[in-house]
């Protein structure tokens, strides 16, 4: 099972003592073996199944404690007191950001900067923090969305997206320096993370617009708890990467810890960090759609009505929209940020650059106050024909490819049904509870030790609590399929693109795509293609988690210093061998982070797989979204998902970091 | 050094030019574009859209009307049906124009809390129920037959069914009894939640282009209908009571005539836009062409508005009485 997932190259071995790893072994074939014997011995004994319209009382208990709160919060000041405060703060960003961009008042007919204003500022801004070519490429792009007809839903999925990031940032970079400096602070927040990042976004947008109402706050909040974890996590990573020693070289200068945070971790770090800022903002990108459920204002409302009629194309425009304006973002930070790594220091060029500056801001000024006086530069004037056209391009593009390929792609849905995920899944919800349970409880007693033991017993447990747990078996089975296919494409392409820099410039708009396309836009074609079946749930969450896997990955191999691979070439290594021998060993810390990422951005998906078939722990939560009386089940359904999602997440971090202090312990 | 220095007060002197002059631009723009009509008498109107087409078609013809003919300022919200009723509580949503059923909520909103009233029947006759994709039902007729399924189980096994027959079903907001139904008539069928409509509406096309077989539960009026004729299986008729008890069903469902709902506050407000939220009513046929034009052909909703309410100015004009 899980250890499939993390197994060190089998290259990686003949480094490794051999008694430890017979050892290793012994144990999990053992455990494999004893789980094998009983499970299929006791099958179809204390599984605990449940029906689907069947309440336990833990249900019935959290469907209380949620009318509780529906009936009590006008009542309790303390609490109207804060929510509003943090609610009317958050709508008023929202709105003066819409106000300034998209929205159009009530005496006005166009944002307070127009299109050409706006186009004009972006060329600035991104000019100055990068380059000319990239500050073109990203006034391009938003011309493009005023060409698809989609200015007006562009601008505010920017204003709320902003919104979000920019609160994300204040939150979690901060938070990010201390946990990379302090563990002990690290492993407070570490649960608290974990659940913001698992919890599957359904199951709180009721709760949350009970207190924030329905509107911006709602929709920030919403995109707030799953943009924060990324750029604290990776923040606190970058952090940890910063040898030690050259902390302690600057404190025994007579830097002050303050100091040598500042001169020395941060700068450092920051390549890391802006990957942390790049991965916040593709997370607050991936929730418009989400949000649009709750009213959030862009591009998320248009793929949601084009999915009323199955208006494939017109999804797959605003998807696009989306995806420009990811990419757009994404460039410009990442090339912010090599540029502030070479950044030229002469002073000559310093000035010269400044009046350059200087006279691009009077020009994006006089854009602006062109953009409110004129109407042409006001609203976009584009008809939308070149974005209605795509979507009938792409309408026929994706009947044909459905038309001609469906028998294959049917067939590779029962073959893989068949052959993969129905075993699992027999073999997972047929099993007793405890057998199952016990087998995590020995997995993580042998990568992990006692503690590891403890946390997967109180992890069973509490999925046995909520009442779920032949749900979850389920659930697990098609996890499980999915992790196993994100991480291995994490490694191979991640490798590739880590190598070539050609590789990765005509990769990477396919990832950022993969990240940001709203899975509702893709959702019916692979409908289409491969039916209403779990397995249309795990190419959807392949799409979306495997880019993250990629992405953290080539950034390792990227990272592997030039003096490990120099010598590796003179010693006349082979491509093979300095990819499986010095490459992927050197990159074990960002491998782990990536089938870390990889696994946790497969939870995330879950539930979008219970629209489409998946059944299991997905569907219960989209049902208790929409059914007053499932609510509570809905709700433990999320909390089983935080469960496994915290389960499957420690157990893997034990397995990476067994194998990278192997390593160390191996290569000195 | 100097230069330096210099170089950066000439940024800011055209940073602070450039706000002024903007912040001035900012107050004389109120003249600029030009001020929208006068929506003084009407006001503002909040109406929820819930997320399938019949019901975009009824909002954009009552949209249609209380902005051509009362000059009303319309705010849609793109909400679920749940949150529409939570926006009667907070005062966010003025009305929900399509509503099938959900006693739960109705009982929630309009006895207990009092905060929302029942406006009266649209006109649409909901019908929910077992159908089967149309080559099916030409080429073995007795399948509409509940009591003939058994025969037919075999055919409709999937990947995803085990040794049973799939029955599919779609949207989990949609009331469904389906796992009762075939329990307790013993059919050899399973329930898979496909979990969304466009799941739903996706493998009834695919199995209808592909000569698949292919059960689940749907309703009308639908505007997918009108692309595939799907044929409405017959279960043991509905009699009141049938379905009281959830685990017992072994009933076709009950017909839904569908209703309006409006915030209680927005129908004391006197405002005209309530009174002709109340009036409005249609058939069946008037909402599936106005969903037509919407989803096959693809117009905004105030065209397909507009061709409607030019074709029926008579009943428009009752509803504004």
């Amino acid at each position: 099972m899980s250890t499939q997932l993390l197994t060190p190259p089998k290259s990686g071995q003949p480094n490794l003592p051999a008694k430890k790893v017979s050892k290793l072994n012994i144990y999990l074939g053992s455990l494999t073996v004893g789980f094998l014997i009983f499970a299929l011995g006791l099958r179809g004994r204390a599984t605990m199944p449940l029906d689907r319209s069947s309440l336990t009382p833990f249900h019935v208990w959290l469907d209380n404690v949620s009318a509780w709160i529906d009936t009590n919060r006008n009542s309790n000041p303390v609490f109207t007191t804060f929510v509003n405060v943090i609610r009317n703060f958050m709508d008023g960003f929202v709105t003066f950001l819409q106000n300034m961009i998209s929205q159009t008042g009530d005496t006005r007919t166009i944002p307070q900067i127009g299109w050409l204003g706006i186009v004009a500022i972006i060329g600035f801004v991104v000019y100055a923090i990068s380059n000319l070519k990239i500050a073109i490429f990203a006034m391009v792009g938003f011309i493009t969305l005023g060409l698809f007809g989609l200015w007006q839903e562009s601008m505010d999925t920017l204003a709320l997206t902003l919104a979000a990031v920019i609160l994300s940032l204040i939150i979690g970079i901060p938070l990010g320096i201390l946990a990379g400096l302090y563990p002990r602070f690290e492993k407070m927040i570490t649960p608290a993370l974990d659940f913001a990042q698992v919890m599957p976004t359904f199951v709180y947008l009721t709760p949350v617009t009970l207190f924030f109402l329905i509107g911006p706050a709602s929709a920030t909040i919403v995109t707030l708890i799953y943009a924060v974890p990324p750029a604290l996590r990776i923040t606190s990573v970058a952090i940890k990467q910063v040898p030690w020693s050259s902390v302690e070289a600057a404190v025994s200068m007579g830097s002050t810890r303050w100091q040598a945070l500042r001169k020395v971790q941060l700068p450092q770090a920051k390549r890391t960090i802006v990957v942390g800022v790049n991965q916040t903002i593709m997370a607050a990108l991936s929730m418009v759609t989400i949000a649009a459920l709750i009213d959030a204002p862009g591009l998320g409302q248009v793929v949601i009505r084009a999915l009323e009629s199955l208006d494939v194309g017109r999804a797959f425009q605003a998807g696009l929209a989306i995806v420009i304006l990811a990419v757009v973002l994404d460039r410009s930070t990442t090339a912010a940020a090599s540029k502030v790594d070479s950044g030229n220091t002469k002073a000559e060029f310093k000035r010269n650059h400044r009046i350059v500056l200087a006279g691009l801001a009077i020009l994006a000024f006089v854009a602006c106050l062109v953009s409110r006086s004129i109407n042409w530069a006001g609203a976009f004037p584009a008809s939308g024909s070149i974005g209605s056209n795509i979507a009938k391009y792409v309408d026929t593009y994706v009947n044909w490819f459905q038309m001609h390929f469906v028998t294959v792609t049917n067939d590779i849905t029962d073959v893989v049904s068949y052959g993969l995920i129905n075993p699992m899944q027999t073999l997972l919800t047929q099993s007793p509870w405890f057998i199952t349970g016990l087998a995590f409880v020995g997995l993580g007693a042998i990568f992990g030790g006692k503690k590891l033991a403890a946390i997967s017993a109180f992890c069973v447990l509490a999925i046995v609590g909520t009442g779920l747990w032949s749900d979850t078996m389920a659930t697990l089975a098609s996890t499980l399929v999915a992790s196993v296919i994100t991480v291995a494409l994490g490694i191979i392409i991640g490798v590739w693109i880590g190598r070539s820099r050609r590789a990765e410039r005509w990769i990477r708009p396919a990832l950022d795509a993969g990240q940001v396309l709203p899975a509702f836009v893709y959702l019916v074609p692979f409908l289409g293609l491969f039916g209403a079946t779990r397995f249309t749930a795990i190419m959807a969450a392949v799409v979306y988690a495997a880019p993250a896997s990629i992405k953290l990955m080539a950034d390792g191999i990227r990272g592997v210093p030039d003096s490990i691979i120099e010598a590796a070439t003179a010693a006349g290594s082979s491509s093979w061998q300095m990819i499986t021998k010095v490459q992927i060993p050197s990159a074990r810390r960002a491998l782990a982070l990536a089938t870390n990422q990889g696994i946790i951005y497969v939870l995330a998906m879950i539930v979008v797989g219970g629209l489409v078939g998946a059944g299991g722990l997905g569907y219960l939560v989209v049902a208790g979204f929409a059914q007053e009386n499932l609510k509570g089940k809905g709700l433990a359904a999320g909390l089983a998902i935080v469960l496994l999602g915290i389960m499957l997440d420690r157990i893997t971090q034990a397995i990476a970091h067994r194998n990278s202090k192997e390593y160390a312990a191996t290569s000195h | 050094m100097f230069k330096n220095h210099r170089a950066r007060r000439v940024t800011t002197f055209v940073l602070l030019a450039g706000a002024v002059t903007f912040a001035s631009s900012a107050a004389g723009n109120a003249q600029v574009g030009f001020s929208k009509a006068s929506t003084a008498k009407c006001g503002t109107v909040t109406l929820a859209d819930n997320a399938w087409v019949g019901y975009e078609a009824n909002l954009a013809v009552v949209q249609y009307v209380l902005k051509h003919n009362l000059g009303c300022k319309v705010v849609v919200k793109n909400i679920s049906e749940e949150i529409s009723w939570q926006g009667f509580a907070s005062g966010q949503v003025d009305a929900i124009l399509e509503n099938w059923g959900h006693q739960d909520l109705a009982k929630k909103y309009i006895t207990t809390q009092k905060v929302a009233v029942d406006l009266g029947l649209t006109g649409n006759k909901g019908i929910i129920g077992w159908y089967v994709v149309p080559w099916m039902a030409k080429k073995y007729p007795d399948i509409l037959n509940y009591k003939n399924l058994n025969k037919y189980a075999s055919m409709f096994k999937t990947s995803e069914s085990g040794s049973m027959g799939a029955f599919l079903d779609g949207d989990p907001s949609y009331v469904t009894n389906d796992e009762a139904i075939i329990k307790n008539l013993k059919l050899n069928f399973k329930v898979i939640y496909t979990g969304s409509e466009a799941a739903l509406i996706t493998s009834f096309r695919n199995a209808e282009a592909q000569k698949k077989p292919m059960i689940g539960y749907f309703y009308e009026p639908q505007w997918f209908l009108a692309q595939v004729p799907l044929k409405h299986v017959t279960l043991p008729a509905y009699t009141v009571g049938c379905d009281a008890v959830a685990a017992k069903v072994a009933c076709d469902y009950p017909p839904y005539p569908l209703n309006k709902v409006a915030s209680a506050k927005f129908m004391k407000s006197g405002s005209p836009a309530a009174k002709m939220i109340k009036n409005f009513n249609w058939t069946n046929a008037d909402q599936n062409s106005v969903a037509k034009s919407l989803a096959v052909d693809k117009l905004t909703d105030d065209a397909a508005a507009k061709i409607w309410v030019t074709a029926h100015a008579a009943q428009v004009k009752a509803w504004l009485a």
